[in-house]
């Protein structure tokens, strides 16, 4: 028997989640504050949201960071997900240390000193500094968030389909398209949208190597943010608020689908 | 990220495999290859490069730091380049005060919200970990959720709240708790309450993944022999829970250390943390070499609970 949650971890959880939900719920109100003063209410009003369609800089910047996301995140899964199944699969290879520790180290690798030394490789190399310098530096961040996501669902599932397939004759590669790809497919994509969150979110690695002509939307943020808090901010922020939320609706939906696949199998095979 | 239950890892290839084993193998190969190439290109490299800037000097040039590797130069090329290094920039590090305290704020920051993050972290793993089954995959996503919403909004968001006519003191005002404004915003405790906050799922997410996989019969048994539900939440639960608090730790402290969005914005123009040190050598006094130098002497520091995490890691992971 179990036993059940007492008062104290009722209200531990709870509290827990106000403090972190409650400054996103303010800022989200106070994006529709008809007052230009942050701090006082001035009524509901949507002037904010019509001042950042005026607002040229911030939405080409806004569509940079769009573009940079989806590029980094793409390139990220495809590069990340070879990395979990090498992990995972290739057994004890040579150079296994090395290879994962490659792989671990940016998770917590300060941000700072990542985007100075991408910086100085570009600058090394003589890399004009722009889009492109942004999208590898993102990738390269990250690709071990993808990496982490996909080997725990990896290890997790049932390598008797796999075996099954391999058994009956099917060749190795295929047997990955057809059996494995599927098996993980809700793991790659939750992978994804962690790296397309965090490129559109990054500040430090995005302000060290990008150049002229590519400010990404964090960077123009930032910037605003440092000359005085500006209502327009409130509005973009809860614009990207619920895109996230709309994308991370989506993956659950699809992730609840994809749990829901085992047991019909097993229900169809019995 | 619920962790995964610890999966026997099968070897390499389970069974007697024939025919494909070769070809497989050679796949696997190519399969690791390339994040590996990508990796050391954009990842390994950037270090070394790092490493040698550190050791140059600066100068008022395009790249402004000096010497710079002449590739067609050949050996004596080389040499001269070698004798151009110089440790320098460590020796500035070392023996100028506003480097040192900078270091020092920052570790002593980190171990600060750390420890708050922990006993913060610790009652709400503990709570979602105890409540009913069902619900518990959609208390994490709740609150793995807002790391996913914008980094610098959240952190944008409490200066709305901390500013001197911000909400907080509105609501104290109100209260009567106090009678004029309090100056929050700008202060250490600003960035005490940035970096609880923005850290928070980091801390509680590996809490919750080693307490849910408890046994809860461990606890019966020791209520059973007569133990009060304290004394067993001591003996029993927190020492089974040490893996989850040490990668907790490990992953908000890590990246603490180096952090520069949360006490940029959040806190006042005096004492800075190491992040915004080598933000401002960089960006400001245009001084590469020293930034660098800041970054190696980071890293130095760091490596001991970086390498800690790496075997975390690999052992929650699998394999290794």
């Amino acid at each position: 028997m179990r036993r059940g949650p007492s008062v104290f971890n009722v209200t531990a959880v709870a509290l827990g989640l106000a403090f972190l939900y409650l400054p996103i719920v303010i800022l989200v109100i106070y994006s529709f504050n008809a007052s230009r003063l942050v701090t006082v209410w001035g009524g509901w009003s949507v002037r904010w949201y019509v001042a950042l369609w005026n607002d040229t800089a911030m939405l080409e910047a806004a569509w940079i960071s769009l573009r940079i996301a989806a590029l980094s995140a793409t390139v990220a899964t495809v590069l990340g997900t070879l990395a979990a199944v090498a992990l995972v699969r290739a057994g004890r290879f040579r150079g296994r240390a090395v290879f994962s520790a490659m792989v671990y180290a940016p998770l917590v690798m300060p941000e700072v000193i990542t985007g100075l030394s991408l910086l100085l490789l570009f600058v090394a190399v003589d890399l004009d500094r722009g889009f492109w310098t942004v999208t590898i530096a993102h990738t390269t961040l990250t690709l071990c968030f993808v990496t982490v996501v996909v080997q725990a669902r990896l290890l997790s599932f049932d390598r008797s389909l796999e075996e099954a397939a391999m058994d009956l004759g099917c060749p190795p590669l295929k047997t990955f398209f057809v059996i494995t790809l599927p098996l993980i497919f809700p793991a790659i994509a939750a992978g994804w949208l962690l790296a397309f969150t965090l490129s559109l979110d990054d500040l430090v690695i995005a302000s060290f190597t990008t150049g002229p002509g590519a400010s990404t939307l964090p960077i123009r943020i930032y910037s605003e943010v440092r000359l005085g808090v500006k209502p327009q901010i409130n509005a973009i922020c809860t614009i990207m608020i619920a895109l996230v939320a709309l994308i991370v609706v989506v993956a659950a939906l699809l992730a609840k689908r994809s749990e829901l696949a085992p047991a019909r199998q097993v229900a169809r095979g019995a | 990220m619920s962790a995964p239950p610890p999966a026997p890892q099968p070897g390499p290839q389970s069974g007697p495999q024939p025919a494909p084993a070769p070809r497989r193998a050679f796949g696997m190969r190519l399969l690791v290859l390339i994040p590996a190439l990508w990796l050391a290109l954009f990842f390994v490299a950037p270090f070394l490069i790092v490493l040698k800037i550190s050791l140059s000097q600066t100068v008022i040039a395009q790249p402004p730091y000096a010497p710079v590797l002449d590739p067609a130069g050949g050996l004596p090329a080389l040499r001269e380049f070698v004798a151009g290094l110089s440790l320098d920039n460590y020796a500035l590090l070392v023996t100028d005060a506003l480097y040192v305290t900078s270091y020092l704020r920052s570790l002593a920051m980190a171990a600060g919200s750390t420890l708050l993050l922990l006993l913060i972290g610790y009652p709400i793993a503990y709570g979602i970990a105890r409540s009913p089954r069902r619900i518990q995959p959609v208390l994490v996503i709740a609150v793995f959720l807002p790391f996913l919403t914008a980094f610098l909004i959240r952190i944008y968001a409490w200066v709305n709240i901390l500013q001197r006519e911000g909400l907080l003191n509105e609501v104290l005002l109100a209260l009567g708790l106090v009678r004029e404004p309090l100056a929050l915003l700008s202060t250490d405790a600003a960035i005490v309450i940035g970096l609880v906050y923005s850290y928070l799922p980091f801390m509680v997410l590996p809490l919750y993944a080693s307490l849910e996989r408890m046994d809860d019969s461990l606890l019966e048994a020791a209520a059973d022999l007569g133990c009060p539900a304290w004394k067993a939440f001591w003996l029993v639960t927190v020492p089974l829970s040490m893996p989850g608090v040490t990668a907790g730790a490990l992953l908000c402290f890590i990246p603490i250390v180096g952090e520069f969005v949360v006490p940029d914005l959040l806190g006042g123009s005096g004492a800075m943390m190491i992040g915004q040190t080598l933000w401002v050598e960089f960006f400001s006094n245009k001084d590469w070499p020293v930034a660098s130098a800041l970054a190696v002497a980071l890293l130095a520091i760091l490596l001991a609970p970086i390498v800690i995490h790496q075997h975390l890691q690999s052992r929650t992971l699998g394999g290794g």
